[in-house]
This record gives C-alpha cells, structure tokens and sequence, in this order.
C-alpha cells in the first residue's frame, strides 16, 4: 500500500519534472539568435520562401501555440522533423541512442569493476600503505572530470603507446551486417567477433575516461560501508570460525556492505549518461550527445528539443528505479 | 603513535600547501601575464609552425613549451589562458554559490512551500544534461566570458542548494536552533546568525570546488568553440587545436592538458584541505 503510494507519487513527480524540462528546452531553443531558416536556404531566396518553409515548420505561429502543437505531437509519438538532416526526430534519435547507451552501459561495467577490486583491496589491506595509496588515487580520480581524463587517454594510449583507437565508434572500412544500430550486442550474437574486438577498441578510451570517476566514488563509498560491516559481531563470529580474511570479506562482509553502494551508483549513473555527451564529442563517437551538439551548433530546433527530452527521460526513468528498488529493498521505509 | 585525526590534519596540511602553491603561482602568473609571458599569444609566425619543447634538438629558443601549427608560443597562450581560466572561476565560483547558497538555506530552513518550489525546480535541472545545458545556453547568449559566467551560474546553483539544504535541515532539527527561537529570535536572524556559520565550512569546500568545475566548464565550451573568438588564448581552445594535430605535434595538447589537471586537481583538493581544517568535530 505505502509501496503504491510511493510509486504513484514518484511518477506524479517525474512527470512534472520532464514537462518542465520539456517548456524550458522549448522556451530557450526559441530565443536562440540565428535563424535556421536562413540557413536552409540557398543564397537569393524571396521572402515568401523563408514565410512557406516558416510555415511548414510551424515556426510561423506563436510561442505557446508552437509548444502546444509540439507537445501534442510527441504525446503521440511524432517529435518533429530535423532542420537540418531533414528526418524526423524520432527516427534519428533512436538511431543515435544505442551508441550511447551501450558506451555508458560499458563505462558502468568498467566502473563497477574498477570500484569494487579498489575497495576489496584496501579493505584487505587495511592500515597499509596499500590502503592509503588506493585512498590517493580515488581522490585524484575524484577530482578529475570524465572531459579531462579523455583527453589523458588520448595523450597516453593515442600518442604514447597507440594501441586503441582514438575516434569513431568502428572502423569505417567494416561492413556491418546488422539490423539494428546495438552493433556490440548484435555482434556477439551474431559470432562475428572480429567486428566486437573492433567496436570494443573503439569503446575503450571514452568507456574508461566515463568509468573512472565513477569508479572513485564507488572505491570510497563500498570501502567506507565494508568498514563498518567488519566491526559487526556476525563478522567477527566468521573469523574465529577460522575462514581467512579474504572469505570474510568476499562471501560475508560485501553482502551486507553493498546495498548503500547500490543506491549510489544508479544515481551516479545518471552524471555518467550526461558525460557522455562531451566524451562523444572527443572521441568522434556517433552517439546522442555527438548529434546534439551538431544540433546545437546548427540551430536544429527540433532536434535539440527531442535529444533534451531523451536524455530527461533517460535521467527520470534510471532515478524513478533506483528510487523505488531503494523503498523496495529497505525494511524501514517499506512499514514507515 | 599518531592517532586518526592527527594523519588526518598531516594530510589536509600538505594538500593545502601544494595545491594553494600551485593556485598561488597560478593567480600571479595571470596577473602578470603581460610580463611574465615571452612571447605575444597571438603573434602568428608560419614559418616557425609545430615547433618542438625546449628539449628537443629542433627546438628554437624562447618558445619554451614549442609552437602550434600558426607558429603561436605554447606557454604564452598556457599563461594568457590562465587568465581566461581564473576570471571565470573568481566571478562564476562565488556568485554561484552566493545564489544556490541561499536558495539552499531558504529551502531547508523555512520548508513550507519555498522548499517545494525549489525541490522541483533543483529536479528538473538534474535532468538535464549539463554540458548540452552549458552549450545551449551559450547558443542563446552568445559566445564571450559573461555569457560563460551567466550559464555556469545558471545551471550549476543546484550543486550548492541541494547541499546546504540537506545541511541546514540537519541543523535546523538542533538544540542551538530551538534555543535560538526560544531567546526570540526572529526566523532570518536565526537562519544567518545560527545556521549560516554552520553550513560556512561545507559551503567553502563546495565554492572552491566549484571554481575548478568552472575552470573545467570554460574549457569545454572553448573546446566546442563556443567561448571566445577562436584566436583568444583558451586552454580549452588549445586543447581543440592539438586534439586535431596530435599526431604531428603533441606539446599543443598536453601543456594546456597539464596546466588544466593541476588547476582543477588543486581547486578540489584545497576545498576538502580547507573543510578538513575548519571542521570543528576534527579540529
């Protein structure tokens, strides 16, 4: 009953919550100065050229109206049609979006690995110099954003020791037999392994570059909580039971430690998606944020509009389930 | 034997040191850059394009850190960046945290109805993406440093309301507070004479953290070219230039890189150093 109460609420909240990104968006891509118009036509063009196509965009009518048309159109699955590419929005938005979400499916992976051994290590050492070596690097790690440690990747294994590839998604010289643009899934399940150890290369820099701030914040958090769960008696009881350290903390403290990083690391996720829209832009990876900064960059009202209101609701939707797997999960909040 | 609290005073005190070193010769080369940089930033030179650092057997003497492909002096427009760099941060950083700051204390201090008005309005900022946000606005406002102020501010606030909020309603539940009303005093002397110095410490660590995040901000936006004019001396704007020349001429890239690490690895590290240090329960 509470649990419906709250999850009735949440989506009441989410709702507002992207129909004021969906009026603010609207609102701030109109007032860009810079006609697009103007910058779809040839040089020459009359007037009544720039009123018809004005028109054909609705661009012709009144702000509120424009956003009422538009609002009723994405209710119905219809975002408008690109200025620039000419498409509609949805279909290159969808298009775009698999690029992106397996990037930062990837970095999450790659964050929770590297999170995890750092804490397990620094908690098996703990009082070391192991452990305060590891609580160095997660500070530096956590003061330098995913932009910055691109661009390190790029000097160290672009330049240094030029081992990944430092721009695309795929080597453009590949013929891609897919069906849908998820090619990393669809290229393991299609065994074609060659184009997976490609798209991999590909993914590693902006992968890692996204992972490792990331990875800090789950280095210091998980540590923190396995910290204070080895104090707990039931550990205590393991150890004497004779199980070495190592089992300890693997098979008794971690379970119970991991619940406070779990909850983290879905909101911290969402800080990741979002830093993927610059980590594209460096790494010439053809995902959402790359074609939303072109978008940008081309006055591409429509376009901006739609990639905007994608990644809100990427962001509402990954808050909205941490939020909810969090009350379902914690007995206090369940009776409260 | 050391206890806890003394390593952990030993640590904050060398963070301070090194990272106020490094803000310290930073602020002091921008001030006089002028002076200090050897060469004119924006003198472009053809002939002596991609040259190389000074150790190298090609260099040529004063261009330290080499030339970019117009032949322009690295560590001139490193230092000239500084500017651009530090402008941004001391203007940007304080005036951020001066607006989410009191959004943050109205909110978690008077609750009610301001406190929901600013709750949603902190949501539906957290769902934008904040570099598309940055972007945007600057296609809005216009390329230059206020419009680069203005949208750090802009889309930033939230970082600081969401934390002193938490904060001064953690503080707003404590007995000094109740015994503050129960002398008689009024809500708005309660909240800036009670609550504020108590949030102060956080709020500090958070500003200075933030004067890197703008550092970095400035610098993403030059990198898109959407903050100055291409020519003015940007780390960012360097950045982009040597991203596309890595190949052929490295030090374009990796000087403003290092310059960038340092500065926005110093600003976090002297805000926890600083936090560490006025933290009354370490202290």
């Amino acid at each position: 009953m509470l649990f419906l109460q709250r999850l009735l609420w949440r989506l009441a909240t989410t709702a507002v919550t992207l129909f004021g990104v969906a009026v603010i968006v609207f609102t701030v891509v109109r007032v860009v100065p810079g006609n697009p118009i103007a910058m779809m036509l040839p040089p020459g063009a009359t007037d009544a050229d720039v009123a018809r196509l004005k028109a054909l965009y609705g661009l012709d009518r009144s702000i509120p109206q424009q956003f009422l048309i538009w609002g009723w159109g994405v209710l119905h699955g219809d975002f408008g049609t690109s200025i620039s590419l000419r498409q509609p929005v949805l279909g290159l938005v969808l298009g775009r979006l698999p690029a992106t979400l397996e990037l930062a499916t990837m970095a999450l992976v790659m964050a929770v690995l590297m999170g995890g051994a750092a804490a397990l290590t620094a908690t098996r050492h703990r009082g070391t110099r192991v452990e305060a070596g590891i609580d160095v690097t997660n500070g530096v790690a956590l003061s330098i954003p995913d932009f910055l440690w691109g661009l390190l990747l790029i000097i160290i294994f672009g330049v240094l020791m030029p081992v990944f590839d430092i721009s695309g998604r795929v080597s453009p010289d590949l013929k891609l037999p897919f069906t849908t643009q998820f090619y990393l899934v669809e290229s393991i399940l299609r065994l074609r392994f060659d184009i997976t150890a490609d798209l991999l290369g590909h993914m590693f820099m902006p992968a890692l570059a996204l992972a490792i701030p990331l990875a800090a914040i789950i280095g210091q958090v998980l540590k923190q909580s396995l910290k204070e769960t080895m104090e707990l008696d039931y550990v205590t009881l393991a150890r004497t039971k004779g199980y070495g350290e190592t089992r300890v903390i693997l098979r008794e403290a971690l379970r119970n430690a991991i619940l406070p990083t779990l909850t983290l690391v879905g909101v911290q996720f969402t800080f990741l998606i979002g830093g993927t829209v610059i980590v594209e832009r460096l790494f010439s990876y053809e995902g959402l944020g790359n074609m939303a900064i072109d978008a940008v960059i081309n006055r591409d009202l429509p376009l901006i509009q739609g990639i905007v209101l994608c990644f809100a609701l990427i962001f509402t939707g990954v808050n909205l389930v941490v939020d909810l797997t969090y009350a379902a999960l914690n007995p206090r909040l369940r009776h409260a | 034997m050391l206890d806890g609290r003394g390593a952990i005073r030993r640590r904050a005190g060398a963070r301070l040191w090194l990272s106020g070193g490094w803000l310290l010769l930073l602020v002091t080369v921008a001030l006089f850059a002028p002076l200090v940089a050897p060469q004119d930033p924006l003198a472009q030179d053809l002939m002596s394009g991609r040259l190389p650092p000074f150790w190298s057997a090609q260099a040529e003497p004063g261009f330290w850190l080499g030339t970019d492909s117009l032949g322009r002096d690295v560590l001139s427009r490193v230092i000239w960046g500084a500017r651009v760099a530090l402008t941004v941060a001391c203007i940007a950083g304080p005036l951020t945290a001066l607006i989410g700051g009191a959004l943050g204390l109205i909110a978690g201090f008077y609750r009610g109805w301001a406190d929901r008005i600013i709750s949603r309005l902190v949501d539906i900022w957290m769902a934008f993406p904040p570099v598309l946000f940055s972007i945007l606005l600057i296609a809005v406002l216009g390329t230059g440093l206020t419009s680069i102020i203005l949208a750090i501010v802009v889309i930033d606030w939230t970082r600081f309301a969401r934390v002193v909020r938490a904060e001064a309603m953690n503080q707003g539940a404590m007995d000094y507070v109740a015994a503050a009303q129960v002398a008689g005093f009024s809500r708005l002397r309660t909240m800036t004479a009670e609550i504020l110095p108590n949030v102060l410490p956080t709020l500090v660590a958070l500003l200075s953290l933030e004067m890197g995040i703008a550092v970095i901000v400035e610098a993403i936006l030059s990198f898109v070219n959407l903050s100055l004019s291409t020519d003015a001396p940007t780390w960012g704007g360097m950045i982009a230039e040597g991203r596309t020349s890595i190949h052929q001429a490295w030090w374009v890239l990796a000087f403003p890189l290092v310059a960038l690490f340092l500065t926005v690895l110093s600003f976090s590290q002297f805000g926890e150093g600083l936090k560490d240090r006025f933290d009354p329960v370490l202290r």
